[in-house]
């Protein structure tokens, strides 16, 4: 049974509905439309037409520029290759980040000691600080660590800024388990990590799509980190992207700018189209829980 | 709960601790480090990177004498409240909407949830365009007809700053959406059902039933809107670059310009620590409230 | 299940290992290292291919470059990075930086000595003085310019004015205004200008000087001289402004400089107030200099030059890559790459004993006005592009300059706003 169920609603109920979420769906997609339509046209069209009418002369080439040979620094290169860094940034950044949430949210939604709740306030408030105030200091760890302009420091810094929100979505879904279900195990005498293993990990699933959806998401499309603190062989694509996009002087080449735009975020589109149920699922599944 | 007072530390205890740790840690050098460091930069004078002469009290007398800090700090009050409140209408709506109608639920969710997924690197041209008088919906509008159609915010300093709200609402109202839905469905759903039975109108079963039983996304909600009304930078930066004038610059943006691009870093120290505070003036007794709730 | 956690712990080590070890081998290489990292904004399109013609010039010679571009904000975002870098202790060999920013970072001692070089080729004879300024510290020679540009010029599109009679190059204040009005009385838009505050502090610059003359422009916009700033010929600078903004389209706001030059180029508007670097946006439409479009100083400014120059910063580094750093630092100051950059780039070069062979009529104007003005004492550091005065009391003016401009004070009140603006930035 659901809620429609319930209310019994009439057609046209039905059909305002509809309508309503079709308007809504135009006002979301207008920014999309806009970059794909313009992203197959030749400059004169761009310059001279409608923006939101349809090519006259459509055409991929701006898509190859932007991939393989648009100008990015000093060699035309596309952004093929900065592709690679983002990716060997990403997936360790959001493993680590993912495993320490999974970790800390559930001793601190199971484990009670003196401090819990404190100590679950601080981390969650440390995702509010803005990112323009730790540039420096993080610039200072980084630089004695001997990490600075390399993969790892972005992965380190990346893990470290996640970890207030991952532990957010662990604690709030690890509350949802029934607290007697591991004081059962811990009379059998079930160590920390039995328990952790055996009964958490099987009903995490759900979570674990949520903080990694997020966290990819993040980093992904995160620049300030990026610019900040990758070196030459380490700028993640957003850096490249904004190279690309926002050179001061010179002719703007809007269609192959909307083309790496498009392109930088196809990883993310995917993951959404394609996970979307199960974020929701993994949402539903009690992370909100407050 | 794993509350059976225990009067001494068992080795589950010290695997907890040591798991916990690295992010207790982290924590403490990455943000209340830092914190403490731009606290400290703050009273001092700090240009182009930090230095150490002590100033006082000076950095924060200057910020208040700024203009330019006074728009920001009325923009961000503007910003927040738009944001926040028409985000979350906007997201409990549709959720409610596909939640009523779930066949479409397929079609409709990821095009409400996909702007999350892109940066405003990438859709703040798109709306620079779409909003500019000269090429985007003014124009078109005049060529479909309607020539007495005006859309020029963006270029008005009164009312740019509500451009900046339309595209940020666009941004992140679907994922506001998703966390509702998900809170919808975990509703019981005997309550409603008798509630139906009592003869409650579609109304008043929303605002009596079911959005109370919401409370707890809503935390969810204020945590994650709140966090982006704040850091909310690339979207000026897109949008307006603090333009019409300063008409639309942002805490954030002030921010970061007296720190990296005008060598005042004291006095961008200064408004970070007093954003901070502000915040965490809003925000503790909030989280407090709903942790100490969420432990009874 | 207990596959999944040992996967996970192996994982959590080997990237912890991997930040340990990414750290480690850093401090491996000793020998000398023939690379040198440059920290720039010139990303795209003729910038960046001008740029890369030092960058095949050093691979000839064996010096290996490595590219840090970083666009955004005319160098904004370059600049905070490097903060990042130097704090981290990995700045780069070399950095683009602007004016009174290479004075700051000159104080906090993070620079390099070039004396060596500078000495060698005898930069001091070849460099004006009014570069010098940035590029030396202390008598120490810490950054290489690359180019000189010059902020005060008005870009004109030749058909427009020859069909409304019009006659260019315009010299008075008086005639420009007459010449805007009659644009604006044929129905086209008369001046194209984007709404960006930079934008609006580029034409101040030219029209302090009409207001005042060089003496005046140097009071108040070098000297910072409070009398001169709260003056009435500043108020009268404001008042011109004033007067330039009714001549704008109502879409200016947010447009980016290169669609105003767009607008001039497709006869849609007349005049463009804008630096040099317009130059490349008219001849790679396809325009001839001369016949479709003619660039002049801003009425009321001949003789005068308000100049901004790129100048490639050297960073205190390794001894073992010292060698490729100098290399650097001569190979941007060598004739051929002056001449070959600055002829795409649309500036003149930093060094007056060039050849202008192969330079167009405008940069041709450009090196003789250019020579002249640092000759007679009439060339200043630009206001809106950081070379009349420090970050802080620039932006302070442009604050003042775009919000007036903007119409959020009047006249007098912007004059009042200014005075207070430069005191409070000091």
């Amino acid at each position: 049974m659901t809620i429609k169920e319930t209310l019994k609603l009439n057609r046209t109920f039905e059909f305002v509905i509809i309508a309503i979420m079709l308007i809504l769906a135009t006002y979301f997609l207008i920014p999309l439309y806009l970059m794909i339509v313009n992203s197959l046209k030749p400059l004169s069209e761009i310059r001279g037409g409608n923006m939101l009418a349809l090519p006259i002369e459509a055409s991929l080439d701006h898509w190859k520029t932007a991939w393989s040979s648009a100008q990015i620094g000093v060699q035309p290169i596309g952004l093929r290759p900065y592709f690679i860094n983002s990716i060997k940034m990403v997936i360790p950044s959001v493993i680590i980040s993912t495993v320490m949430g999974s970790f800390s949210g559930f001793v601190l939604a199971k484990w009670r000691f003196k401090g819990d709740e404190i100590l679950f306030g601080l981390i969650l408030f440390g995702c509010f600080i803005p990112f323009q105030i730790v540039l420096i200091p993080t610039a200072k760890v980084l630089g004695t660590l001997h990490l600075a302009g390399s993969v790892q420091g972005l992965i380190l810094v990346h893990s470290v800024y996640g970890l207030g929100f991952t532990t957010l979505f662990f604690r709030n879904a690890y509350k949802t388990i029934p607290s007697e279900m591991i004081q059962a195990a811990q009379i059998d005498g079930a160590s920390f990590m039995y328990i952790f293993n055996r009964i958490i990990l099987p009903l995490s699933t759900p979570v674990f799509v949520v903080s990694i959806i997020w966290q990819t998401t993040n980093i992904w499309n995160d620049f300030l980190f990026g610019a900040s603190f990758g070196g030459a062989a380490s700028q993640p694509l957003t850096v490249a992207l904004n190279n690309l996009v926002s050179s001061s002087t010179g002719v703007k080449e809007y269609n192959v700018h909307f083309a790496g735009a498009l392109l930088a975020a196809l990883p993310t589109l995917i993951i959404y189209f394609v996970s979307g149920k199960y974020f929701v699922r993994g949402l539903t599944s009690g992370s909100v829980k407050g | 709960m794993i509350a059976i007072r225990k009067w001494k530390i068992t080795k589950d205890d010290l695997v907890a601790r040591t798991v916990l740790f690295p992010t207790v840690a982290l924590t403490m050098v990455f943000v209340y480090a830092f914190i403490i460091f731009t606290i400290y930069i703050s009273f001092t004078n700090s240009k182009l990177m930090p230095s150490f002469g002590w100033v006082g009290l000076q950095n924060y007398i200057k910020l208040f004498k700024l203009d330019h800090w006074h728009i920001a700090l009325k923009n961000m009050l503007i910003f927040s409240i738009l944001y926040i409140g028409l985000s979350t209408i906007f997201g409990l709506l549709m959720a409610i909407l596909i939640d009523l109608n779930k066949f479409s639920e397929t079609f409709f969710r990821p095009i409400y949830l996909y702007p999350m997924a892109i940066s405003f690197i990438v859709t703040g041209t798109a709306w620079k365009w779409f909003l500019d008088p000269g090429i985007g919906i003014e124009r078109i509008m005049q060529q479909w007809g309607f020539t007495s159609f005006h859309f020029t915010w963006i270029k008005d300093s009164e009312f740019a700053i509500y451009t900046i709200v339309i595209a940020a609402i666009w941004q992140v109202s679907g994922y506001i959406m998703v966390i509702f839905l998900a809170g919808l469905r975990a509703i019981p759903h005997e309550t409603i059902e008798s509630a139906v039975v009592d003869g409650a109108s579609v109304f008043t079963l929303y605002t009596k039933i079911v959005i109370p039983q919401l409370s707890a996304a809503f935390l969810s909600v204020f945590v994650i809107l709140g966090h982006m009304a704040i850091k909310s930078y690339d979207l000026v930066v897109a949008l307006t670059s603090g333009g019409p004038g300063r008409a639309t610059e942002l805490p954030s943006t002030f921010m970061y310009s007296y720190t990296f691009t005008r060598n005042q870093m004291g006095i961008g120290a200064a408004s970070a620590v007093f954003m901070l505070a502000i915040f965490g003036i809003i925000i503790i007794p909030y989280l407090r409230h709903q942790i100490k709730a969420d432990v009874e | 299940m207990k596959k999944s956690l040992v996967i996970m712990l192996v994982l959590v080590l080997v990237t912890s290992f991997s930040l340990y070890a990414g750290g480690k081998t850093e401090e491996a290489a000793m020998e000398v290292d023939n690379s040198v990292e440059v920290l720039h904004w010139w990303t795209s399109g003729g910038e960046a291919a001008a740029l890369n013609v030092l960058k095949e010039d050093l691979e000839a010679k064996g010096i290996e470059w490595i590219d840090s571009p970083l666009a955004g904000g005319g160098g904004e975002q370059a600049m905070t990075v490097l903060r990042t870098r130097a704090t981290a202790n990995d700045a780069p060999a070399a950095a683009q930086m602007l004016g009174f920013d290479i004075i700051d970072w000159a104080e906090l001692g993070f620079l390099a000595n070039l004396n060596d070089v500078a000495e060698k080729e005898n930069w001091d004879a070849v460099i004006p003085d009014a570069l010098k300024k940035f590029s030396k510290y202390n008598g120490v020679w810490i950054a290489a310019p690359v180019n000189v540009h010059s902020t005060n010029w008005v870009w004109a599109n030749k058909k427009i004015c020859d069909e409304l009679g019009i006659a260019t190059p315009i010299t008075s204040w008086v005639d420009y205004i007459t010449a805007l009005d009659k644009v604006q009385a044929s129905g086209r838009i008369a001046l194209a200008h984007g709404g960006q505050a930079w934008q609006d502090a580029t034409i101040f610059d030219g029209v302090v000087i009409a207001a005042g003359g060089p003496e005046f422009y140097k009071a108040s916009m070098i000297d910072l001289d409070p009398t001169a700033l709260g003056s009435d010929t500043m108020l009268k600078a404001f008042g011109m402004m004033t007067q330039l903004r009714g001549y704008l389209d109502p879409n200016f706001s947010g447009r980016d400089w290169n669609l105003a030059s767009a607008m001039v180029i497709e006869g849609q508007a007349a005049f463009q107030m804008m630096g040099d670097w317009a130059k490349g946006e008219f001849l790679n439409a396809g325009q001839v200099p001369g016949t479709d479009f003619v660039a002049f100083r801003t009425p009321g400014t001949q003789g005068t030059v308000t100049f901004n120059a790129d100048q490639f910063v050297m960073f205190k580094v390794d001894e073992s890559k010292r060698a490729a750093q100098e290399m650097l630092a001569s190979a941007i100051l060598s004739p051929s790459f002056q001449v070959a950059f600055n002829t795409v780039k649309g500036s003149v070069p930093a060094r007056t004993d060039v050849s202008d062979a192969e330079f167009t009529i405008i940069g041709k104007a450009g090196m003789k006005e250019l020579a002249e003005a640092n000759k007679n004492g009439t060339l200043f550091g630009s206001m809106a592009h950081g070379h009349a005065a420090p970050a802080a009391v620039k932006n302070a003016v442009m604050d003042v300059v775009t919000s007036h401009f903007n119409g959020q004070y009047g006249d007098a009140e912007a004059v009042e706003k200014l005075v207070q603006a430069v005191a409070n930035a000091q």
